[in-house]
């Protein structure tokens, strides 16, 4: 008899699962080591509490009632549910906290696309750490769990999440001007980004510095070649990555990040520094993170935090072919 | 396996581009040609998909095709044309350059002095308009705040309202002769459509300077 399954999601058997399994457990032995306790949440919360977290046209796409008539959602992240669970359980413990989880999640992506429906998650929240310090320590872990995983040729990009938003202020552009502009930005649309900025009549300099703002990604040599582009939008930015950097310097855990001006993440609670992590092996990103100071006053105090998170199924096929490869190479 | 995170995308060796066969599959071999890109292993009549070059290799497709192998990383860059994109628009692709060739137009079109598709819209409150492209066809009488019966087809769309599948057509016009010789006539512009390049997001970050270096002389090249 063959019995189906929903679209985008999929039953794991033991070859995998072992695998799999001996990854978890690396990842999780990272975190713990970096202070991180292992947390676990219910993948059906209350829908007010998961909606509180994203912007209303992202609600959780799982949503049913119980027997009281009350509308439960599917968690999208572990982020929401973890700021739930601060403001609820370490109310008054003292900061700042550590957390880690390996959790599935829900998403209404298109199946047959290299994205799943269910996923797992591995990753940390580090909340009341504000700052570069913050998302420094953040961005170490990272690494370590890469580095556990056998990943060394993956890298981070750290880009800002308020760049544009401030720099549109700068050029006066606001309300569905500026809506429709980052939504170019956010999808990488160039040619419609520039048919924006065009139409919103800030002129050709001001186009041509977002435009090549957008573009703009590398090493340290970046930051100055944002300055020279000028105004205040950008320096405040810069000199908030060269912070940040200059700690990732100091920490030596610089060695993967890409700075990356170009860099938007579509999840609503980001503020502050962003980052996402590619492999060559994979067309799709590893995972990604980033501050979200501000987020927690929905919940409860209002606490500067930083976090990421892996797609444990990337990492094992990114892991994959990274040993396909070594083996090739030791082969040959 | 395959399914969970679009595996064997490899960005080793060189660059993978992603060539449109088709209507626009000679504007693009000069563009390249012009950007300084050989393309003429693809000027013969192999029937081969894959072509080595110095510098990268060329993998000929379906336009359609393109979002879809660029997505996945399977292809690192490409070219297409902006009907597809616009089709596939929840694909994730960077949009990175308009090349300025391949110009038509999205129209709305019905049979030439045949008022069936308003007649049909006044008694009934909706039209029935066979397409290539029911998502473009869809987002277009959403947003002009019209109810109307898609009927997707595959080949030739200028035969339905000729025989009666529908009252009308949304479809891809270059010169127009199409149409003409099917007497049919545009009655509305949806949106004009070019040639893009287009990238992978990851290959964007991780091979940023071949591929800025490749939109550079891409520009050059079809602003000539």
């Amino acid at each position: 008899m063959i019995h189906p399954i929903p679209p985008g999601t999929r039953d794991v058997l033991p070859d995998e699962m072992r695998e799999l399994r001996r990854l978890n457990r690396l990842l999780i032995e990272v975190f713990e080591e970096a202070g991180y306790g292992e947390v676990s949440t219910p993948a059906i919360e209350y829908d007010e509490v998961i909606s509180r977290g994203e912007r209303p046209q992202a609600a959780s796409p799982y949503r049913f009632f119980d027997e009281n008539g009350d509308l439960l959602a599917l968690r999208s992240d572990m982020t929401v549910p973890i700021a739930r669970l601060v403001a609820t359980r370490f109310a008054d413990a003292p900061k700042p906290l550590r957390l880690c989880y390996l959790a599935s999640a829900y998403r209404a992506v298109t199946p047959q696309r290299g994205e799943m429906r269910e996923f797992v998650q591995a990753g940390i929240e580090l909340i009341g750490a504000p700052g570069a310090d913050g998302t420094a320590e953040v961005i170490g872990v990272l690494e370590a769990a890469l580095d556990a995983a056998g990943l060394d040729r993956t890298v981070i990009g750290l880009g800002h999440a308020d760049l544009y938003r401030n720099l549109l202020t700068e050029f006066g552009v606001d309300g569905e001007a500026r809506d429709a502009i980052l939504t170019r930005l956010a999808t990488h649309d160039l040619v419609g980004l520039e048919a924006e900025l065009s139409e919103a009549g800030i002129g050709t300099a001001a186009t041509e510095a977002c435009v090549a703002l957008s573009q703009l990604r590398g090493g340290a040599e970046v930051l100055e070649r944002a300055r020279e582009i000028g105004g205040d939008a950008i320096e405040r930015t810069t000199t908030r990555l060269q912070r940040t950097y200059e700690k990732l310097l100091e920490s030596g855990t610089a060695d993967r990040v890409q700075i990356d001006f170009g860099l938007l993440r579509d999840l609503g609670y980001y503020s502050g520094a962003i980052f996402e992590v590619y492999d060559p092996a994979l067309g799709h990103i590893l995972g990604g993170g980033g501050r979200y100071d501000g987020f927690l006053s929905k919940f409860g105090p209002d606490l500067p935090a930083a976090g990421f998170s892996l797609y444990l199924e990337r990492v094992h096929v990114a892991q994959m072919e990274e040993e396909a490869r070594r083996a090739e190479r030791t082969a040959s | 396996m395959a399914g969970v995170a679009g595996g064997g995308a490899r960005s080793d060796g060189p660059l993978k581009l992603a060539v449109p066969r088709g209507a626009l599959f000679g504007e693009t071999l000069d563009v390249l040609d012009a950007a300084g890109v050989d393309t003429s292993p693809l000027r013969g009549d192999s029937r081969s998909l894959i072509f080595h070059t110095d510098e990268m290799t060329l993998v000929t497709m379906r336009p359609s095709d393109v979002p879809t192998y660029v997505e996945a990383g399977a292809a690192d860059v490409g070219i297409t044309g902006k009907d597809v994109l616009l089709e596939q628009a929840d694909r994730t692709v960077y949009e990175l350059l308009d090349l300025g060739f391949g110009k038509c137009r999205m129209v709305l079109a019905g049979p030439r002095g045949d008022e069936r598709m308003g007649e049909t819209f006044r008694r009934l409150g909706t039209m029935r308009i066979a397409t290539k492209y029911p998502r473009i066809a869809e987002r277009y009488f959403e947003d002009t705040g019209r109810q109307v019966e898609l009927i997707e087809v595959k080949g030739s769309v200028e035969l339905a309202p000729l025989i009666g599948l529908g009252d009308g057509i949304v479809d891809l016009v270059a010169t127009g002769r199409t149409l003409a010789e099917n007497d049919l006539e545009v009655r509305e512009e949806i949106v004009d459509c070019t040639a893009r390049f287009v990238a992978n997001r990851v290959a964007h970050k991780l091979r940023a300077s071949e591929v800025d270096d490749l939109t550079a002389r891409l520009r050059v090249a079809s602003r000539a």
